[in-house]
């Protein structure tokens, strides 16, 4: 049926979905998707990881569209698609549709957000979006060295723990720490690391009765939905690709093997 | 399957329901929890050191190039001296180029191919046509391509371009376009279609509609050689020679600045009438300065930019290079059907300050904006019957440099008038067909790719003719 017949290997992406988004899936394992604001370092990780020369540039907005690449690690195939560079997933710009759209409906994965060091805390906001709407992720922690000239220190340890992702301090552009966004890749998709994300806190006194019934109907409809409240609030908030999802049951039939993903990951 | 839907239709419902409840602030409130929430984590993650540093260059640099008195003086500067070394540095290269693609490899090709007894009309447009199309577009294009695009790549890695957007965010915002509309407009300085892309970053469809109608004002890639090659047999020449690659340096500088100019004032016409509206805000992220990797940089703009414009100059010219020389050759009563549309068109022309070929060679360059200058020069030869530089109708001739290209356009009628209005209609004349493609890709609409397509030929054929009439004047 699809790739994921060995016990090992449990991709969970949505083959059909990710056909409809256009992505070639014939001989390949798993699917990671790349995200972050834009200017990051995404196309440098990009360049790094399939060892294709893609044009960077110091240049916000340069990814509009998505770019794709592919790897082998471990003697498995890895898809990579580049999404385009965004500051948050809740507006209506074409390009943050097209990344929202392709974690949402092409369930990758894995997501690697490359977050910018020296810019931690606009970074994260996104960061915490992509957290609402998928479990695994990693942090590339990019541009260290720069973050080093501003005298500025992360404690990356602290950031993983709090955050329930894995977080890979990095320089691309020298090749620093991406043999190590490797191997936690590698640990993600086959099930080694269980992400655990955080997920936004402020619950709004007078939402959370509605959220609560909605996520009540939603999780009696699909049961092994991993973002009904995230769907929830895009409900209450009239976000229309997420109604119509809903409505042609798209939502539902790409969620269903999360469950099964979070469960046989713990052996 | 009905218990389904209606279970899907009840949740929508509900939401429905309690969306009026909820009010219009739910959006900001999820917003403001998520900042919260991040601001938070930061602060715990984060420790600086206190010792403040003395001196910040980034933010030196950013005051003196986004600053009010001496960002756009600066800016013209850069575009200058760009532009100046790639003048100067081209010509010598170009001339080996062809010495050794047309005078030498030509030749040998065409007896090679009388040897083994190819019929003459096959060789015609297999040599004549196809090859020596491509090996002119090879030797006009590549050494400018490989000076220019370097340099443009290492302002682009280094962050200078974003502060270009930055400078102009503000006139955008004043003519109701929208301020990253900066940011595409300086993408179309590589491609158009590109640059027609990347307007994605747009929100508002009103506004990204005037980004992608006026991007074409942004001299692309395959313009560059046109506007450089035209610029240093017409402009350079009036001056004396110690200043011939400046005077035609700033020649290009200053139809780059006019293409800025009209993007603005079509930006500003377009919000006035057919797409009014209030241009929206947004915020611009100024990347820091990042030393650029040479080597790297070198590489990918050759491989990326040069390599690939090139490649698509070949492609495009190497059909063009045979239907120029069947345009040529066909005959009818003795003249050719090319000659035949020249004359026809040419009173026309002249009385917009061009001429027949440049008509005909801007038609036959649709596909690619890349080949109009060897097109020209081929037709130039056919219709002025240059025999005693070229070696027979429509086959392109042996020109050794700049000079020997002035003296063919000179001989088949071409004034400084020509020159000039050559520039300003490579400038603003129909996108290419990637690009009017790529216009209808994005827009879905037939009715604007039509707009996008018509208007700066209308805008370039009265510029022209405005032009014409001043100079007639003199």
């Amino acid at each position: 049926m699809d790739s994921n017949n060995c016990a090992n290997c449990p991709a969970l992406h949505n083959v059909n979905n990710l056909v409809k988004l256009g992505v070639d899936m014939s001989e390949f394992d798993y699917v990671i998707a790349l995200a972050g604001n834009p200017n990051t370092g995404k196309s440098t990780v990009f360049n790094s990881l399939t060892g294709l020369r893609q044009h960077t540039g110091n240049w916000p907005g340069k990814t509009v569209a998505r770019a794709e690449g592919g790897f082998i690690y471990n003697e498995k195939h890895f898809k990579i698609v580049d999404l385009p560079g965004t500051y948050s997933l809740l507006s209506t710009s074409t390009d943050e549709e097209i990344a929202r759209d392709f974690i949402l409906f092409g369930q990758p994965d894995v997501t690697v957000i490359v977050v910018d060091a020296t810019r931690l805390e606009r970074n994260l906001n996104l960061t915490l979006q992509i957290m609402e709407i998928t479990n695994r992720v990693i942090i590339c922690l990019n541009l260290m060295d720069e973050a080093k000239r501003h005298k500025i220190n992360i404690d990356h340890r602290l950031l993983s723990k709090k955050l329930g992702v894995p977080v890979i301090p990095a320089s691309a552009r020298q090749g620093e720490g991406i043999n190590e966004l490797l191997k936690s890749i590698y640990d993600v998709v086959v099930g080694n690391y269980i992400c655990k994300p955080y997920r936004v806190s402020g619950e709004i006194k007078y939402v959370s009765k509605a959220v609560d019934e909605l996520v009540y109907q939603i999780t009696t409809l699909y049961p092994e939905i991993p973002n009904a409240r995230w769907i929830a609030l895009r409900l209450l908030e009239g976000d229309q690709s997420v109604i119509d999802a809903v409505i042609s049951g798209d939502i539902g039939s790409l969620t269903t093997r999360n469950y099964q993903i979070e469960n046989s990951g713990v052996q | 399957m009905k218990e389904y839907i209606k279970s899907s239709e009840a949740i929508i419902e509900t939401a429905n329901a309690n969306r009026w409840e909820i009010g219009e602030n739910l959006h900001d409130y999820i917003i403001e929890s998520l900042y919260k929430d991040a601001a938070d984590i930061a602060s715990k993650v984060i420790s600086t050191d206190n010792t403040k540093k003395k001196f910040d260059i980034d933010s030196f640099i950013d005051k003196v190039v986004t600053s009010r008195w001496t960002g756009f003086p600066i800016m013209f500067l850069i575009l200058a001296i760009v532009f100046w070394l790639t003048i100067t540095g081209a010509n010598y290269p170009s001339g080996l180029l062809s010495d050794l693609l047309v005078d030498t490899i030509h030749p040998f090709l065409k007896s090679g191919a009388g040897n083994i007894g190819l019929p003459w009309w096959l060789i015609g447009v297999l040599i004549d046509g196809a090859y020596l199309a491509v090996a002119w577009v090879v030797s006009v294009m590549l050494p400018p391509m490989a000076i220019f695009f370097p340099m443009f790549t290492i302002l682009e890695d280094f962050g200078y371009l974003p502060r270009v957007a930055f400078n102009m965010d503000n006139i955008y915002r004043r003519v109701g376009a929208h301020g990253k509309q900066a940011l595409t407009m300086s993408m179309g300085f590589g491609c158009n279609a590109a640059g027609i892309i990347s307007t994605r970053i747009i929100d508002s469809p009103r506004e990204r509609l005037i980004a992608i109608i006026t991007n074409n004002f942004s001299l692309c890639n395959g313009r560059w050689p046109t506007q450089i090659l035209i610029a240093t047999i017409f402009i350079g020449n009036i001056f004396p020679s110690e200043f011939s690659g400046l005077a035609s340096a700033g020649a290009v500088v200053s139809i780059a600045l006019l293409g800025i100019l009209f993007s603005l004032v079509v930006s500003w016409g377009l919000t006035k009438t057919i797409l009014k509206g209030e241009a929206s805000t947004f915020s611009l992220e100024l990347p820091p300065y990042r030393p650029p990797r040479i080597l790297q940089t070198l590489y990918t703009s050759l491989i990326d930019r040069t390599l690939f414009v090139l490649w698509r100059a070949v492609v495009f010219a190497l059909p063009a290079g045979i239907l120029i020389w069947l345009v040529a050759n066909v005959q009818i009563s003795e003249i050719s059907i090319g000659q035949y549309f020249i004359d026809w068109i040419n009173p026309y022309a002249l009385f917009f300050g061009l001429n027949g070929v440049i008509i005909l060679a801007y038609i036959i360059a649709i596909p690619a904006n890349e080949i109009v200058i060897p097109t020209i020069l081929m037709l130039t030869v056919l219709s002025a019957q240059l025999m005693g530089i070229g070696s027979g109708a429509g086959v392109m001739f042996e020109l050794d440099n700049v000079s020997d290209i002035a003296q063919v356009l000179q001989a088949g009628g071409w004034t400084t008038l020509t020159g000039i209005n050559l520039m300003l209609f490579s400038l603003l004349h129909n996108p290419c067909s990637t690009t009017i493609y790529t216009i209808y890709k994005e827009t879905g609409s037939i009715k604007w790719t039509i707009v996008s397509t018509i208007l700066p030929i209308i805008m370039g054929l009265l510029i022209c003719l405005i032009a014409a009439q001043i100079w007639g004047l003199f």
